[in-house]
């Protein structure tokens, strides 16, 4: 009961959230959402021990593939979207191939220049990826009527509640996968490798399914950005977005579930709204980099642990002490 | 036709001397530390401004820009070692990110000192060997193949010949037996970082006057230096030097036949299949897989 008042709570302060808040803090709430749902689909690779560089390029292929499909075929919005989610799923199948064949640090640089092939390939062939300036004029969400709210899918508002409601879903589904039997398995995969195979896992597979869902929502995650600010490039997936989704992961903490989403929501209010506000805009890749440095220093489990000092629960160092055992 | 072969076989061997510079840094770097220095780009980086900062603005001798460039990155990089590698040693993705936020750090200094857009530097000469009709060596470009050469050279001896140089080579292969007969992994450490990243320094204050300079030209750099290592084989320094000279000559050749995205994506290519065919480089040992 508690529970349910709680969440009810929140949701009603999520409702009425932008309604507090400037034309362009509503903008960067809509990316704070799209962000938050990349930022949770790369736990889900990172719960198999693996961590990809290649997971900012992954959600360009379904921002891609949403643009084109809409664009091109004529292919209704939200559909299009969905059909971007299943494509970089694919294309991570695909890429899981050549990949995992590497573990570790071979892994980290492997997926890296995979990624930028990818992002070449856009950058050379200007048809049908309109080379390095992109994609331009992608189809907007059409507007429609629930009764009692209009949407404009112009106004940030409107796309933040679809954008919104859509993370929320997959969040759900994250959150199932990764308490279900395969998302105990992947940390099997992570934390006891030997003995999972020994005991009949699969381990490549459950390794390239852990990678094709988590770029699954990536993908997801692109076509909502695609169709919100309308035009896509090379360089709207570059290794610099990347370095920000690892620190997000990083300072956040990746042994709970909130753990990055906590990271990219204090740390884009941090970045969008303080350091903006106080007018620190040349000043602000500085700051960001500092904070990394900081929180690799002095804070190595994260922002979570924080919070679970706070509610005095195990610590996370405990917890995979015993997935250990 | 052979004209044509002379000429971009020179552009690849001056490529190849500054890519060796910078990929022995890191591969320097990562033997001794085990960390990979993701900032190696954005020391390259401050090489360059370096010589912006001293020759091209203050009009000091080149020569000094160069030295100045060479012991002011070789400094940073014992800022980092002790400053982020040091306490980071235990956590295998500490020095990869603590490296990103340096890099970060580092671009946005140079943002704040000399802007955004790109520079040039005024070239240290103009003079050309003209070998034929077709067949050209500018002498600046010459000047950092010598360079490259003799600083390779010194490295070597450096490391084969003296007690440092041992020392160095055996806290690579094995940092607990080094430490066992007296040899101080923080000494070695040290020494690691700040050839490394005077390589670095080196090459990017050599190449400044033959290159556009800007804040972000670090991120090509790396990427290079990623493909090299890879290729040659992570921790093998005579394979970092040999995969400078095979890159340098395919990427020089496709960009002359293609174009520059197409040589990208081939460099990348190649890197992915030695991942895949071979992991440990076509000269690395097993032993650092």
């Amino acid at each position: 009961m508690r529970k349910l008042l709680l969440w009810t709570g929140v949701l009603a302060g999520l409702i009425a959230l932008p309604h507090a808040l400037s034309f362009s803090q509503q903008e960067i709430l809509v990316f704070l959402v799209i962000n938050v749902l990349l930022v949770a689909s790369y736990r889900l690779l990172t719960l198999t021990g693996e961590w990809s560089l290649a997971h900012v390029v992954i959600m360009g292929v379904g921002a891609y593939a949403s643009a084109l499909l809409s664009k091109t075929l004529g292919v209704y919005v939200p559909l299009a979207i969905l059909l971007g989610g299943v494509t970089a799923a694919l294309v991570a199948v695909l890429l899981s191939f050549p990949l995992f064949r590497m573990k570790g640090f071979y892994f980290l640089i492997g997926s890296f220049a995979a990624g930028e092939i990818i992002r070449l390939l856009w950058k050379r062939f200007r048809d049908p990826f309109g080379g390095a300036k992109g994609i331009k004029g992608i189809e907007p969400m059409p507007d429609f009527s629930i009764g009692i709210y209009d949407f404009d899918f112009f106004e940030p508002i409107s796309y933040y509640y679809l954008a919104g409601a859509v993370v929320a879903v997959c969040l759900w589904i994250l959150w199932r996968i990764e308490r279900s039997p395969v998302g105990l398995t992947f940390h099997a995969v992570h934390w006891q490798d030997k003995l999972a195979e020994a005991s009949g896992v699969n381990l490549r597979a459950y390794r390239t399914l852990a990678f094709a869902i988590a770029s699954g929502f990536a993908g997801l995650s692109g076509g909502l950005l695609a169709h919100y600010v309308g035009t896509i490039n090379p360089n709207s997936f570059d290794v610099e977005v990347m370095v920000f989704v690892l620190t997000w992961a990083i300072v956040g903490g990746t042994s709970t579930f909130y753990g990055p989403i906590l990271g990219c929501v204090v740390l884009t209010i941090l970045n969008e709204i303080v350091l903006r506000e106080l007018g620190f805009e040349q000043m602000r890749p500085f700051i960001y980099g500092a904070i990394m440095i900081l929180s690799i220093l002095f804070l190595p489990n994260g922002l979570e642990s924080l919070i679970q000092k706070l509610t005095r629960r195990a610590p996370a160092k405990a917890s995979k002490e015993k997935v250990a055992e | 036709m052979l004209d044509l072969l002379a000429q971009t076989g020179l552009n690849a061997v001056y490529a190849a001397s500054y890519i060796s510079l910078i990929a022995v840094g890191l591969v320097l770097i990562f033997g001794v530390m085990g960390v990979i220095n993701f900032a190696h780009g954005e020391l390259f980086m401050v090489g360059a401004y370096t010589v912006v900062a001293l020759y091209a603005d203050r009009h000091l001798p080149f020569l000094v820009a160069v030295a100045a460039g060479l012991v002011f990155v070789g400094l940073l990089g014992l800022v980092m070692e002790r400053a982020l590698f040091r306490p980071l040693r235990d956590n295998p993705l500490g020095g990869l990110v603590a490296s990103i936020g340096f890099l970060m750090i580092l671009q946005a200094v140079a943002v704040l000192g000399f802007g955004v857009r790109m520079v040039h530097v005024p070239p240290v000469t103009q003079e050309v060997i003209v070998f034929s009709d077709r067949i050209r060596l500018p002498v600046a470009r010459l000047y950092v193949i010598v360079a490259a050469v003799v600083l390779l050279s010194g490295l070597w001896f450096f490391l084969k010949r003296t007690r440092f140089g041992w020392a160095l080579r055996a806290s690579a292969q094995d940092p607990e037996a080094a430490a066992l007969q007296g040899i101080s992994i923080n000494q070695t450490a040290r020494i690691a970082m700040f050839i490394g990243a005077a390589l670095a320094g080196v090459a990017g204050a050599l190449t400044a006057p033959l290159v556009s300079i800007n804040p972000h030209m670090g991120h090509s750099v790396i990427v290079t230096a990623f493909i090299v290592i890879i290729v040659g084989g992570v921790g093998s320094l005579e394979g970092a030097v040999i995969a400078s000279v095979v890159y340098a000559f395919v990427h020089t050749f496709v960009t002359t036949l293609y174009d520059g995205v197409i040589a990208d994506i081939v460099g990348l290519s190649l890197m992915l299949l030695v991942l895949i065919i071979k992991p440990t480089g076509l000269f690395g040992s097993a032993d650092r897989a």
